[in-house]
């Protein structure tokens, strides 16, 4: 073999290995039997594992992250569904601005959201921290809602939506009982992403966090700053098993990938 | 209602935005009959049907439907039904729910449904297909359903926007005796859009010819395919040589020149190729070109006249590229156009 032909194979492991490396590392580091929080780990234990579920401030802000993932992402799914609906069937006169604004907290780092959100809406508005993480979390999720549910409302052919009309359907009829449904999939796969973003998002939430009210990501870094166990790096490995998991289902029954 | 307006668009004019699609359009249609609507690409068929269907607003001008004024009436309420060139059909339903679709919607159940649907079927010949979905049928197979799901809700007038243009030229001329057929049976008032003249001319009762929105002429298959009234129209039916007249004179490239035979008083005449009698007459030509089609020979002529076509039978002789040829355009068999255009 000549330097050449091995070139392409060498650069590829590495990249595999700075991608997969890290995540590889918190595995392994979880099942250490030892103290702190180390590499190569020493001996193996389950115990850190377990610890996880005992700690009470994981357990209030998992249940945070996980109303804030569903409820955040069913809400940008509440707006965005009917908003990539009139994107991609009017030809509305400001659509373009509409679609550019929607996705603006795509372009926008986080941390200004979080910033914006926090001294102009949180502040002045005496808005609870609870709230102001639902609607900071559904602006985060709406725009991934909206471009993955207009890019099946796109595949799908409006004139069917004219035929259920002249069958004797209403508009919002048609809707509901042609329209839906052939955009299950795209729906599932927008719930999907929106659910893992909201839940994966630190800068934002980071801006947002209270007395008793935070998110799993923001404890965990919270966590780390006064224990150093690997606790915290076995509770990253089941977080990173479980989006893994849940990729994986929708990948197999829904195709995922052709939407995102 | 008089029986001869069914359905009767009256002085229709619609509009995208600013833009007029359709003017001033009146139409009367029988109970039963087969109507064609045949004219050029963006004359203004589609928005035509649209608006019959109640998925155009229309700008002025009214629909009256079996007695009732429906300009205004929604069009789920207006028992007309559309079949899409795209056929529209819904990819997440089985053929059968498909066709129980609008049924349903007009809260029919259990067995009435089932037999409603299974005749449905039946009547296009697609019961053993009543599980698959759409996108497991072939294109004439899809169109089957799309009619037989629109024919299901017993219509009252069926409009169909070029409902062959999908299909390869055998599954048409089967999908057309279909139509007809069903059409028969049913008695179901019909509207059919297409751009093939041979189509029109093969389904309608009468046919509608149609430029830039506005009618051009109505009549028989026979009126629009041996008198055609207008020169669009005679150019639409296949008369390829066509002149204006002038005091019983054809006006020509070369002046106005004397025709053989009496020219009757009208605005125009048009002649058919194989009308051109080749071989004799006052006229000469040169063979510029010449296509072979089966069953008859066609020669493009270079004349003092313009570019003259000419069409005899294959069995005669053929002539040469260059060759020189006299002919005749004999008045009397002549088309006498009444607008020239
Ligand atoms: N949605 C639309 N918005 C604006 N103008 C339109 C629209 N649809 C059609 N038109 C215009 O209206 C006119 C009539 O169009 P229409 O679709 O009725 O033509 P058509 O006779 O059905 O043509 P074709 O044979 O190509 O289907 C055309 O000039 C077309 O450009
Ligand atoms: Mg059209």
């Amino acid at each position: 073999m000549t330097a050449r032909s091995l070139f392409i194979p060498i650069t590829l492991l590495l990249v595999i290995a700075f991608l997969i490396g890290p995540f590889l590392i918190i595995v392994a580091a979880s099942f250490s039997a030892g103290e702190t929080l180390a590499f190569p780990p020493q001996g193996f234990s389950l115990r850190w594992i377990a610890k996880v579920f005992t700690v009470e401030s994981f357990r209030a802000s998992f249940g945070m992250s996980l109303f804030l993932a569903i409820g955040g992402t069913a809400a940008a799914l509440v707006l965005g569904i009917p908003a990539s609906y009139a994107l991609s069937r009017y030809k509305l006169p400001g659509a373009e601005i509409v679609r550019t604004i929607v996705s603006a907290p795509i372009i926008v780092p986080g941390i200004i959201v979080g910033l914006a959100l926090l001294r102009y809406i949180v502040v002045p508005f005496q808005v609870g921290i609870t709230l102001a993480l639902f609607l900071a979390h559904t602006a985060l999720v709406l725009p991934y809602a909206v471009r993955v549910v207009s890019a099946s409302l796109d595949n799908l052919r409006s004139d069917i939506e004219e035929a259920a009309v002249l069958l004797g359907s209403s508009r919002l009829g048609a809707f509901f009982r042609v329209v839906m449904p052939n955009i299950r999939g795209g729906i599932m796969s927008a719930f999907i992403l929106g659910f893992v973003t909201s839940f994966n998002q630190v800068p934002v939430s980071l801006f947002l966090s209270g007395p008793g009210v935070r998110t799993l990501p923001v404890d965990m870094i919270a966590y780390m700053e006064i224990v150093f166990d690997p606790s915290v790096a076995a509770l990253s490995s089941l977080l990173a098993f479980l989006s893994i998991g849940i990729v994986f289902i929708a990948e197999r029954f829904l195709g995922f990938s052709r939407y995102v | 209602m008089s029986d001869a307006s069914y359905l009767s668009l009256e002085k229709l004019t619609l509009a995208y935005g600013d833009s007029v699609a359709v003017a001033n359009l009146d139409l009367d249609i029988r109970k039963g009959e087969l109507i064609a609507l045949l004219g050029p690409s963006g004359c203004g068929k589609t928005t035509t049907m649209r608006a019959i269907a109640g998925l155009l607003a229309v700008k002025s001008g009214h629909v009256r439907l079996d007695g009732a004024d429906i300009t205004r009436m929604p069009a789920n309420k207006r028992a007309v039904g559309l079949m899409f060139q795209s056929y529209a059909l819904f990819p997440h339903l089985s053929v059968y729910e498909n066709v129980a679709f609008g049924l349903k919607l007009k809260g029919m159940r259990g067995t009435e449904l089932e037999t409603k649907v299974q005749s449905g079927l039946k009547s296009v010949g697609l019961s053993t297909f009543a599980n698959r979905k759409p996108a497991e049928l072939s294109g004439g197979q899809q169109q089957r359903v799309a009619l037989a799901r629109s024919m299901v809700m017993e219509p009252k007038v069926l409009l169909l926007d070029e409902p062959l243009s999908n299909l390869d030229a055998r599954l048409r001329l089967e999908m057309r005796t279909e139509l007809q057929r069903v059409q028969k049976e049913t008695g179901v008032t019909m509207i059919f859009v297409t751009h093939d003249q041979a189509e029109a001319l093969a389904l309608a009762d009468r046919i509608v010819v149609m430029k830039s929105g506005k009618i051009e002429q109505i009549g028989s298959p026979e009126d629009i395919y041996n008198r055609p009234t207008s020169s669009f129209v005679a150019d639409f039916v296949g008369f390829e040589n066509i002149f204006p007249l002038e005091n019983g004179k054809m006006k020509t490239s070369a002046g106005l020149i004397d025709l053989s035979g009496k020219a009757p008083s009208a605005a125009g005449l048009a002649w058919r190729p194989r009308m051109v009698t080749l071989g004799t007459g006052p006229f000469q030509g040169t063979v510029r070109g010449t296509s072979f089609a089966g069953d008859a020979r066609e020669y493009l002529l270079d004349t003092a006249l313009g570019p003259i076509k000419a069409e005899v039978e294959a069995s005669q002789p053929p002539h040469a590229l260059g060759a020189g040829l006299t002919f005749d355009l004999p008045a009397e068999k002549a088309a006498p156009l009444s607008r020239f255009v």
